[in-house]
């Protein structure tokens, strides 16, 4: 597996679209750096652009990666090698070589302009911990839904689907809904439904992180009671690991069954 | 020693073999011929575990496809689409190669066999696809692994690298090794294999060596043996109620074929 993995990242960290990738996370906190030298400020912009983007890409990257790599899976299945590595394998590259991406484009920038000697680091850190869980989830579930639809288009559909649905769809259902049943205690459910959605738990971690969970008002409260706790820390980042494995395992699910 | 036993597969709902049966002759040339669709690939796969057929055995050296990935040493393949990733370099492919099965390769040899030094440290994506075609021969056969599978070999090759692959077969069927191979051009079939074996409606239609098949249907090439074959189809003459003497001598020639 390891092999495996060693190949898919070499081979994505020389494509041409990892190199843009991360050279355009780099330019942009330049430019978020050149318009506000605030750290905080920074790091609350970059936020919403990567609680948006990161899932975006990593998806369609895990998509157009395994459909680009069909007949080499080919070749891959035809070595006395097990299905699982393969497939696991070429997963962890993508998601590897996104996630450096990532780390390497937020982590220049901010390198330069003294993040070290900062007291925003510990959300800066955050910030980049959660960029990188949300490439391994979306990597992983555009992964799948390649693995799954043999269709190309079908795949993209879906896979555009899926990432509207969770990012911004998701939401939208949310707020109706808190709307709707406003005359009943909402806390518990919201909270529960934060959790479920890998962006929106996402997003709350890294605002209870910049306590600015005032804004929120009394729910607000609430989340910074649960995600304020040692317990709740764990429970959120234990989710996001789930929604790292859920996906991993259907690939191995799928892959085992699937004709090639 | 290669056993198929009563192997059915279907797609949807589009059954492809149908309870095939097959010893494959050890130590010869192998063709597997058949119209388009008819499953020839689709039995080269289940051989690799590429596709899992629904019922029925195949047993490579006593080693049970279904349960292994082991026994993949034993055979070097030749996919009918030569792609590969496309940032890697041949140099890069043949390693990794190796390295994943863990054999020694004996890529150099080919490598100046077929010309292709000037090639090894080129990226594959900047290839020609008769270039490429090259590095997937070299690839299934650095390996000396007791068989071979080449789905279309000939694909893209230019008149003297085909002269080469057909010297390459031969040497490595002097070593005893068993070979399989399709091919839809029937002059290389009739040149190259000892056997012939013909899928039609997902069984074995007919085997015997390829002389032995045109002298039975009396044509002067392979080709248009085969072609006797598809026109005569029993069950065509049957709508028609028009049996002429040519489907009389294809009908008794299955006939003896199921006495056997």
């Amino acid at each position: 597996m390891i092999r495996i993995l060693k190949y898919s990242f070499f081979d994505l960290m020389r494509s041409r679209w990892t190199i843009v990738y991360c050279a355009f996370y780099g330019i942009l906190t330049l430019a978020l750096f050149g318009l506000n030298s605030d750290i905080s400020k920074v790091i609350i912009t970059l936020m919403n652009i990567v609680l948006t983007l990161v899932p975006l890409i990593a998806m369609i990257f895990g998509v157009i990666f395994y459909y680009n790599s069909r007949e080499f899976v080919e070749l891959l299945l035809a070595q006395p090698i097990k299905r699982k590595e393969i497939f696991i394998g070429q997963y962890l590259g993508v998601a590897f070589s996104l996630s450096l991406s990532l780390l390497i484009g937020l982590g220049i920038p901010f390198i330069f302009y003294g993040i070290l000697s900062s007291t925003e680091i510990f959300n800066y850190l955050t910030l980049l911990l959660v960029g990188v869980m949300l490439s391994m989830i979306f990597a992983g579930i555009g992964f799948l839904i390649a693995l799954k639809y043999q269709n190309k288009i079908k795949g993209f559909g879906i896979a555009i689907f899926t990432w509207l649905f969770m990012a911004i769809i998701y939401d939208g259902l949310f707020l109706l809904l808190l709307a709707i049943y406003r005359d009943y205690p909402l806390e518990q459910f919201s909270l529960f439904a934060a959790v479920l959605n890998p962006i929106d738990l996402s997003r709350i971690l890294i605002l209870m992180k910049l306590d600015i969970s005032a804004l929120m008002g009394y729910t607000g409260a609430v989340f910074q009671k649960f995600l304020g706790s040692q317990l709740g820390m764990t429970i959120a980042f234990a989710t996001l690991l789930m929604w790292v494995i859920i996906p991993v395992s259907g690939i191995n699910y799928i892959s085992k069954r699937k004709d090639f | 020693m290669i056993r198929v036993k009563n192997i059915y597969k279907s797609f949807d709902r589009n059954e492809v073999l149908k309870g095939l049966n097959i010893d494959f002759k050890p130590q010869s040339v192998t063709a597997v011929l058949g119209p388009n669709s008819s499953g020839k690939t689709t039995l080269m796969k289940a051989l690799l575990g590429m596709v899992l057929p629904d019922k029925g055995e195949i047993w490579i050296d006593k080693l049970d496809v279904r349960k292994e990935s082991d026994y993949r040493k034993l055979i070097g393949y030749l996919p009918q689409i030569a792609r590969f990733p496309e940032n890697i370099t041949v140099r890069e492919l043949f390693e990794m190669i190796s390295k994943l099965r863990n054999a020694p390769a004996n890529s150099e040899t080919l490598v100046d066999y077929f010309d292709l030094k000037p090639f090894l440290n080129k990226r594959l994506g900047h290839l020609s696809g008769g270039t490429r075609q090259k590095v997937n021969i070299v690839q299934a056969f650095m390996f000396d692994t007791p068989y071979l599978f080449l789905d279309e070999p000939t694909a893209g090759l230019d008149p003297l690298s085909l002269i080469k692959l057909k010297d390459l077969i031969n040497a490595e069927k002097k070593k005893g090794k068993t070979i399989l191979i399709t091919s839809h051009i029937m002059s290389f079939v009739e040149e190259m294999a000892d056997e012939v074996i013909y899928i039609l409606d997902g069984q074995i239609n007919f085997n015997g060596h390829p002389r032995q098949i045109i002298s039975e249907y009396l044509a002067n090439s392979l080709e248009e043996a085969i072609a006797k074959v598809l026109h005569g189809l029993p069950d065509i003459g049957q709508k028609n109620g028009q049996q002429n003497t040519r489907s009389t001598i294809i009908r008794s020639f299955k006939k003896e074929n199921i006495d056997d």
